[in-house]
């Protein structure tokens, strides 16, 4: 009982940081359509960014955290602005190319920077887990859970609550509507990326300090948030939070009581199982077709 | 035009003739080890350790009148990567000998060509047991293969007074070749054996897995995977309150690197290592020893690096030794003079005996094995 209580709660803190990476990812890949390649590059870079803040700078954790999630939001903002505005209107295979590109560039550029040697950042929460009763979790994690929950319902409210994402939502619906009823259409692509991109890199800058930081750390968390997103339902928000969670179980609990082995192989088994019986995702709304 | 076609070819044909001379001054040895990837630290770590002795083989002179050269490929991690490097090494470059290729995996997807090739190679590394019992004759290894490792901790079961133990492995060769080797040897030692648990090799939390092992009725986990992974288990297992013996196995855990990363979290661990960088004067050449560690610190790199690097110079220098006593860097040469070696080594005499099935044997040296464990942020000895 008590191993499978530490397994729920390891559900919890793993599924927060999932839902972070699936929630930016859904912005993207979900509601502009555009197979971002480079989401685990931005997620990397957002851990970079703490390396460089709190262990080269030398700088407060909790004022390097605003700054990777800034630095992600720029980056995002460049990419697309030198990327993707040239290609808007091409083909989604042209786009899907240039993403794969820019993450294997922006990668080789980590490694060539950085090296190959994995980096730790030093926080400030004490080495001592919590424990309560025969669970125990790190201060740390609690504060990655907490924070993502945070920018989870910012993101939220941000999409549907005020002006600029109801500007977002019709731009990706109809295009020249939106044009016309005078959204600056080019303004809402570049913020909808850059916040997706912010996104990752606070998942980055989040889970860095966690793991350790290194060249390829992104891969995985792109892999996974590309499950995460599926499973949610495309550019569904909600989904993609409840798509996190449902990873981190299907992880926790296949690691723990069916194999370790195939412990990244379970998210996948349930994606597959998805697309056989409900291939729009588990929470998408039904879509206008034609 | 005819005239200038005729002055094109006399060029030509002076670069090629020049070029294969300008080759013929050196004399190549393939390195395939991962630069990127999961193991992208310990492979740079070898690679800095293989020039060095590059280096102090050329500043001598080199061997048989000619400079060495390494060329050095990354396997990115990846044993098809590692198979195909090998194969260019081996016919674009032309490389008489090879050494590699750092995990058990990809130095297993390796070998096949090599007796494709008819081409030797140096492990230096890996530690599954199958590298040097399948009977590949063109395998030279001077790391110890688990069963090494496990007979060597034999004798300290009793001193820990072990009673049952869990594994965490890293799902590959390695990892799963040690937790089979060593469980044989503890249920001969009467320890019984718990969970054998496995991650796989970019896998970054475990906390499933060391959830699952917190609540065994075992003492004692024996990890094995590279020191990244390690760090972050170390982390994991002190934020669930996991408070058993930690032991790790594989000689790739870099100690100075887990102090550094894992802070308070690594106290208490104990390792099998397989080179003592801490204490110079215990190894079996101090003198080589001392050189090796001062020529590392010189050229700017971490110190936690020579648990690993020291492999790469041990490499490079059995390499080099089979060279020279083979008389030319001929492949078939090169593999018979393997045979013939002795040379002192930063971890012991390297000096191949036969293992695996008759005729087809491979060579494997016979290094020693340290247990080390880590006290206030500090690397200790332990008696044997």
């Amino acid at each position: 009982m008590s191993e499978f209580l530490q397994h729920l709660v390891n559900m919890l803190v793993l599924g927060g940081t999932y839902a972070l990476l699936g929630i930016g990812l859904t912005l993207i890949f979900g509601i502009m359509n555009v197979v971002n390649f480079t989401h685990g590059v931005l997620y990397t870079f957002g851990a970079y960014v703490m390396f460089i803040v709190v262990q080269q700078l030398g700088l407060n954790f909790f004022l390097a955290l605003p700054v990777a999630v800034l630095a992600g939001w720029l980056l995002g903002a460049a990419i697309e602005l030198t990327l993707l505005r040239p290609l808007r209107g091409s083909d989604i295979d042209t786009t899907m190319l240039v993403m794969i590109g820019a993450w294997i560039a922006m990668q080789s550029g980590t490694l060539w920077i950085w090296g190959g040697v994995a980096k730790s950042v030093t926080t400030p929460f004490p080495e001592s887990p919590l424990v309560l009763g025969p669970v125990s979790v790190s201060w740390l994690r609690l504060f990655v859970l907490a924070a993502a929950a945070l920018l989870i319902v910012v993101t939220y409210l941000l999409i549907n609550k005020t002006s600029l994402g109801r500007a977002m939502r019709a731009t990706f619906q109809d295009h020249d509507t939106a044009s016309l009823m005078g959204v600056n259409v080019d303004m809402i692509y570049t913020s909808t990326f850059a916040i997706g991109s912010s996104l990752a890199a606070a998942a980055g800058a989040l889970l860095g300090p966690v793991y350790v930081i290194f060249p390829q750390m992104g891969d995985l968390a792109a892999v996974k948030a590309f499950a995460i997103v599926i499973l949610g339902g495309l550019g569904n928000i909600t989904g993609a939070v409840i798509g996190g969670f449902i990873l981190a179980l299907a992880e926790e609990l296949g690691a723990g009581y069916v194999s370790s082995g195939y412990r990244d192989a379970m998210g996948f088994l349930i994606i597959i199982a998805v697309l056989i019986f409900k291939p729009t995702g588990l929470f998408a709304r039904a879509e206008r077709v034609g | 035009m005819t005239r200038a076609l005729g002055l094109v070819r006399t060029i030509a044909l002076a670069t090629a003739l020049f070029g294969g001379a300008a080759q013929a001054q050196t004399i190549k040895i393939g390195v395939n080890e991962p630069l990127t990837g999961a193991f992208a630290a310990s492979g740079t770590y070898v690679v800095n350790g293989a020039k060095i002795a590059a280096d102090e083989i050329n500043a001598k002179g080199g061997i048989l009148g000619k400079k060495i050269e390494l060329v050095i490929e990354d396997n990115k991690s990846n044993p098809t990567e590692a198979a195909a490097v090998a194969e260019k090494l081996i016919t674009s470059d032309k490389v008489p000998v090879l050494m590699g290729a750092w995990g058990s995996s990809l130095t297993l997807a390796v070998m096949p060509k090599l007796i494709e090739y008819e081409t030797a190679m140096v492990v230096e590394t890996s530690s599954s047991g199958k590298i040097t019992t399948t009977g590949n004759p063109f395998i030279f290894r001077i790391s110890p293969p688990s069963a090494v490792e496990a007979a060597a901790f034999k004798g300290i079961v009793d001193k820990l007074a072990l009673k049952k133990v869990d594994f965490l492995v890293i799902n590959n060769d390695w990892g799963r070749g040690t937790a089979e080797d060593f469980s044989k040897m503890m249920k001969d030692k009467g320890i019984s054996i718990g969970l054998v648990e496995t991650m796989d090799q970019g896998a970054q939390d475990m906390s499933a897995q060391l959830s699952k092992i917190k609540s065994s009725d075992s003492e004692t986990v024996i990890v094995t995977t590279a020191v990244d992974q390690l760090t972050l288990i170390f982390k994991q297992a002190a934020a669930l309150g996991l408070k058993k013996r930690i032991i790790t196995t594989g000689g790739s855990q870099n100690p100075d690197q887990i102090i550094a990363q894992a802070g308070a979290a690594a106290n208490g661990t104990m390792h099998l290592t397989t080179f003592l960088p801490w204490f110079p004067d215990k190894t079996p050449n101090p003198e080589a020893t001392n050189y090796f560690i001062s020529e590392w610190k010189k050229r700017g790199f971490e110190f936690a690096g020579c648990t690993e690097s020291f492999r790469g110079y041990d490499g490079i220098r059995t390499v080099a030794a089979a060279i020279e006593k083979a008389g030319k860097a001929e492949p078939a040469a090169i593999k018979a003079a393997f045979w013939d070696i002795n040379i002192k080594g930063l971890n012991g005499d390297i000096v191949f005996r036969k293992s695996g099935p008759e005729g087809k044997e491979s060579g494997q040296s016979q290094p020693n094995v340290y247990l080390i464990e880590i006290n206030d942020g500090k690397v200790e000895m332990k008696t044997l």
